[in-house]
């Protein structure tokens, strides 16, 4: 991409999994050609006050296409992806069809290929979603599917888990991911069971069930030796239970979403749908426990879950409205306002949960999460970590407005956003 | 005071400007023409999600003694067409000039969302599990009329399926607001998932409290709750949480009976006891009509002055 | 005066709906009427009402709250002194009546409790003051849907004046001429506590004599 343009960011300091250094970066062809100081020449991006970093990769996004196409598109997702400092997306087969099908899988990588942020596609480990029959996953894999997920659904059955975490095995760098929440206990319910749900009528999901689910699939995962990611983990228990399996050795992952980190089931009390998530926003302690998850290295990423729903979707009741909240531009400055300001993370720690661990699990190493070095491929984000700003759901450039965040003023912005080589954001602003 | 969505919107004092101001209504409800010109020019909209003829008319009635318009607007929520957002139904009715929208839907928090969209005042008229303030005062006005305005120590026991029941979330709060002790009596599986932030205690065995009560409230039971695993059969439920006649003998004498009716009798309460000396329950239905007077009232013709 | 004078008081004519009064501090100008002048005012208006009907016997004393109830049984006890018998006696709340509603804070001041069926009685109407005849306006739409009195009539202890109504009282005790921006204040020993007394304040001009302690926020009278 970007042909023979050449551009030069200048005078920040780079920052990837090998460290921290003040360095102008030269980008050309699509890669890093040069990493040092005193660069000039092409076009140049001002760096200055900021860190340059690997683009952002997010395991967890709904593009909404196909079939919901009012909410979000591929197009409008990967500009929102791109403001918010992306490079890579992994777009989940929640979609109408459901991405488990090579021929769907094939069209949402064509419709993605081209577009201001790297679309990757997850697909479905069971047909339709339906926790029944394993979906066609080594065709899918030979499209270059890693990540496979029934997400929004969790396999309940787990006859049906197991067989697909064995079946996952012949799939060198598969990762069977789950939506931890067991439907018979989760069933009916809205929000996080507890004091809020009790007082506000609205039926609850207990953290039992994502806590059954994560400890049967670890034991799932010692049972067939395939490796098992849990999507937004958000109980304290599951975050306890995958540190255990950790030291146990076995090949388990997680992520968390920035929700599950900034916000509780106190939210709900206004009965504002826009704060209806799966698995829901839980307690002070649950919170508590997400960050000490991140901060120990038991989750591997922080993932946003962006889950637009037009806004007539949202003018519901609480119990009527669909789940699901907006993500992909506030979760950078959500992670350095909520956890590096604070001292929970380092700005370095920070940005692996955001880049180089998330990369590596989706697969895409090679090309996205750094490092920042001559040769590699030019994926970058420039961070501005003390603009503050605030969200204004209005000036979003994702398509939906469901942001649970509006008017929440946040520190750390990204400036620029450079995919391939090409400046796609420039001074917060999407370029096309 | 805009909206009555919550007992929490009238806090102690607001309750009890609320019941003397509905006295004033028992009074116009029981005179041969009992209607007052108060609401002449105001219209108040009925907008019910879920069937509930009794409290609508109710409602209506209370809206007509005020000499107010009405216009009700019921929707079996099979009908409401996929893609039309109760934001869009509450758009539509406001354009039609609405000054009150009393709202009645299966959802927690639908009067909230509708509030946010109009500049009518609402009432919640039962949403979902979360609250029935009108039941609250109205059973308020009846306890009041047997119990004087003050329920300091009074030792009420609501009985049966409280987890599902917006009746028993109003009751607790506004009983608890007036000074009232609360038990709430029923298998732990009709209680609520976490009592954290209820100003009550739970009983397991209707027969360790009953002689001990002044009031006994039963909830009714939706006969539904026995497919979904809450209990094992209604003669189980029957036998250890109705108020039979044999249990009702173990009443104080002076204790009331009450219920928010419609009652299943025979199920959480024996015939003979409804219709017995204690039961109070014809009472709560006559005086739903003068607490929705108040409360539309309040809302509409006072000015403004309740809380 | 007591303190109570200004505290007990509650409005139904409130100062911010009928007229547009003076926004400032009241004093006192003068004690129009003592508790002695306001017991002989009640008993001539009672032996009026039993000349003026021929007799106590199918009259209705009604009390528009919140000082007419307590004007209403004073008049029945005085006529049950002098004529032996005991006449009925009521009161009325006009909230739900008034033609102000919405524009102000509107409470019902009392339960309505009318003792009797008024079909073909003469009712009385009794109230403090007479001012712009809203008050009795809205008294007369809620007397029609409790019955049909032979006739209606009005007494009441101060007339003073500014009539927006075609309304004028049958009965009065003092006709008191008054400024829009002066306000006349009753005191009822069994309502405001104290010694009874009607008193006309106003503006302070600065005249010498003039009573410097301010005045409340309007009486039932203003």
């Amino acid at each position: 991409m970007s042909d023979g343009a050449e551009i030069v960011i200048r005078g920040g300091v780079v920052v990837d999994a090998g460290g921290e250094r003040t360095a102008d970066v030269r980008v050309r062809d699509g890669l890093v050609v040069e990493v040092g100081s005193g660069l000039r020449g092409g076009r140049e991006l001002d760096a200055s006050g900021c860190f340059v970093a690997p683009g952002l990769v997010d395991l967890h996004v709904h593009l909404r296409e196909p079939g919901d196409e009012e909410a979000e598109t591929i197009d409008t997702g990967a500009r929102a992806a791109a403001r918010g400092g992306f490079t890579a997306v992994v777009a989940m087969p929640n979609t109408d069809p459901p991405l488990d099908d090579a021929a769907v899988v094939a069209a949402v990588l064509a419709r993605g290929a081209g577009s201001t942020c790297d679309v990757v596609s997850s697909a479905c480990i069971t047909k339709g979603r339906a926790g029944v029959e394993l979906a066609p996953m080594g065709e899918l894999y030979g499209l270059g599917v890693r990540l496979f997920t029934d997400d929004g659904n969790c396999v309940a059955d787990a006859g049906v888990m197991r067989r697909a975490l064995e079946y996952a095995r012949s799939l060198p760098g598969a990762v069977v991911a789950q939506h931890a929440e067991d439907p018979a206990l989760a069933r009916g319910g809205h929000m996080h069971e507890g004091a809020w749900s009790s007082r506000l009528g609205i039926p609850g999901r207990p953290a039992a069930a994502e806590d059954l689910i994560v400890t049967r699939d670890i034991e799932l995962a010692a049972l067939t030796g395939a490796a098992v990611h849990f999507l937004h983990v958000s109980s304290a228990r599951a975050v306890d239970m995958v540190r255990e399996a950790k030291a146990r050795g076995l090949p388990v992952s997680a992520e968390a979403a920035p929700h599950h980190f900034t916000l509780t089931h106190a939210a709900c009390a206004g009965f504002d749908p826009l704060f209806k998530v799966h698995p829901p926003l839980r307690t002070r302690a649950d919170v508590d426990a997400i960050k000490v998850g991140l901060a120990d290295g038991t989750i591997d990423a922080i993932a946003t879950d962006h889950a637009p729903h037009t806004p007539e979707a949202k003018e519901r009741t609480f119990e009527e409205a669909p789940p699901g909240m907006l993500g992909l531009e506030t979760a950078l400055a959500l992670t350095l306002t909520e956890l590096v300001e604070p001292g929970v993370l380092t700005l370095a720690d920070a940005l692996a949960l955001l880049s180089w661990r998330p990369a590596a699990l989706a697969g895409i190493a090679h090309r996205h999460g750094g490092p920042v070095a001559a040769g590699r491929p030019a994926n970058l984000c420039v961070i501005d970590p003390a603009a503050t700003w605030e969200v204004d759901p209005g000036r979003l450039a994702s398509r939906a407005r469901n942001t649970p965040y509006g008017g929440r003023k946040l520190t750390g912005r990204v400036r620029h956003t450079v995919l391939w080589g090409e400046p796609v954001v420039v001074d917060t602003e999407a370029q096309r | 005071m805009k909206h009555l969505l919550s007992i929490d919107d009238l806090g102690r004092d607001g309750i009890e400007e609320m019941l003397s101001l509905a006295e004033n209504f028992v009074e116009v409800t029981r005179r041969d023409i009992p209607k007052v010109p108060a609401l002449r020019g105001k219209t108040v909209v009925s907008l019910f999600y879920e069937d509930s003829t009794r409290t609508r008319l109710s409602f209506e009635t209370a809206a007509k003694r005020l000499s107010a318009d009405t216009m009700s607007f019921t929707v079996a929520s099979s009908s409401v067409k996929k893609g039309e957002s109760l934001r869009d139904t509450v758009q539509t009715i406001e354009a039609m000039g609405v000054d009150a929208m009393v709202v009645r839907h299966s959802s927690a928090g639908a009067p909230h969302r509708v509030a946010s969209w109009t500049d009518a005042s609402v009432v919640n008229a039962g949403d979902g599990r979360h609250e029935h303030p009108t039941q609250a005062l109205l059973d308020l006005l009846t306890l009041r009329t047997h119990r004087g305005p003050a329920l300091d120590g009074l030792h009420v026991g609501i009985v049966g399926d409280v987890r599902h029941s917006r009746v028993a979330h109003s009751d607790v709060k506004a009983f608890h607001a007036l000074g009232a002790d609360i038990t709430l009596v029923g298998p732990p599986t009709l209680m609520p998932e976490s009592l954290e932030g209820w100003p009550a205690r739970v009983v397991y065995d209707l027969d360790d409290v009953i002689g001990n009560l002044d009031v006994v409230y039963l909830l009714r039971i939706q006969l539904e709750r026995q497919s979904e695993a809450l209990f094992p059969s209604l003669r189980e439920y029957t036998a250890r949480y109705a108020l039979t006649a044999a249990r009702a003998k173990r009443l104080r004498p002076d204790a009331l009976v009450m219920a928010p009716g419609p009652i299943n009798r025979g199920v959480e309460i024996a015939a003979e006891v409804a219709d017995g000396p204690a039961s109070v329950i014809t009472e709560q239905v006559a005086n739903g009509v003068a607490v929705r007077m108040a409360v539309l009232w309040s809302l509409l013709g006072s000015g403004g002055s309740i809380v | 005066m007591p303190a109570q004078f200004d505290a007990a008081r509650t409005s139904r004519d409130d100062p911010a709906s009928d007229r547009v009064g003076t926004g400032g501090a009241l004093v006192l100008r003068t004690r129009v009427l003592d508790a002695d002048d306001v017991r002989r005012a009640l008993i001539r208006i009672a032996h009026e009402v039993v000349e003026r009907n021929h007799g106590p016997d199918d009259v209705v004393l009604v009390g528009l709250y919140t000082r007419g109830p307590a004007i209403a049984r004073r008049l029945a006890g005085a006529i049950e002194q002098f004529e032996g018998v005991a006449v009925p006696v009521g009161a009325l709340d006009v909230a739900f009546y008034r033609d102000d509603i919405g524009l102000r804070r509107i409470q019902p001041l009392g339960p309505t409790q009318i003792p009797v069926d008024i079909t073909g009685k003469v009712v009385v109407l009794v109230d403090d003051v007479l001012y712009t005849g809203r008050t009795a306006r809205s008294a007369l739409d809620a007397l029609t849907e409790l019955g049909r009195p032979r006739a209606v009539q009005f007494a009441v202890l101060v007339d003073r004046g500014h009539r927006e109504l075609p309304i004028r009282a049958d009965f009065v005790g003092k006709n008191l001429p008054t400024a829009e921006s002066e306000d006349v204040r009753v005191q009822l020993s069994e309502i405001d506590g104290g010694v009874d007394g009607i008193e006309l304040w106003g503006p302070d001009t600065g005249m010498p004599g003039s009573d410097a302690r301010s005045g409340g926020s309007g009486g039932s009278g203003r």
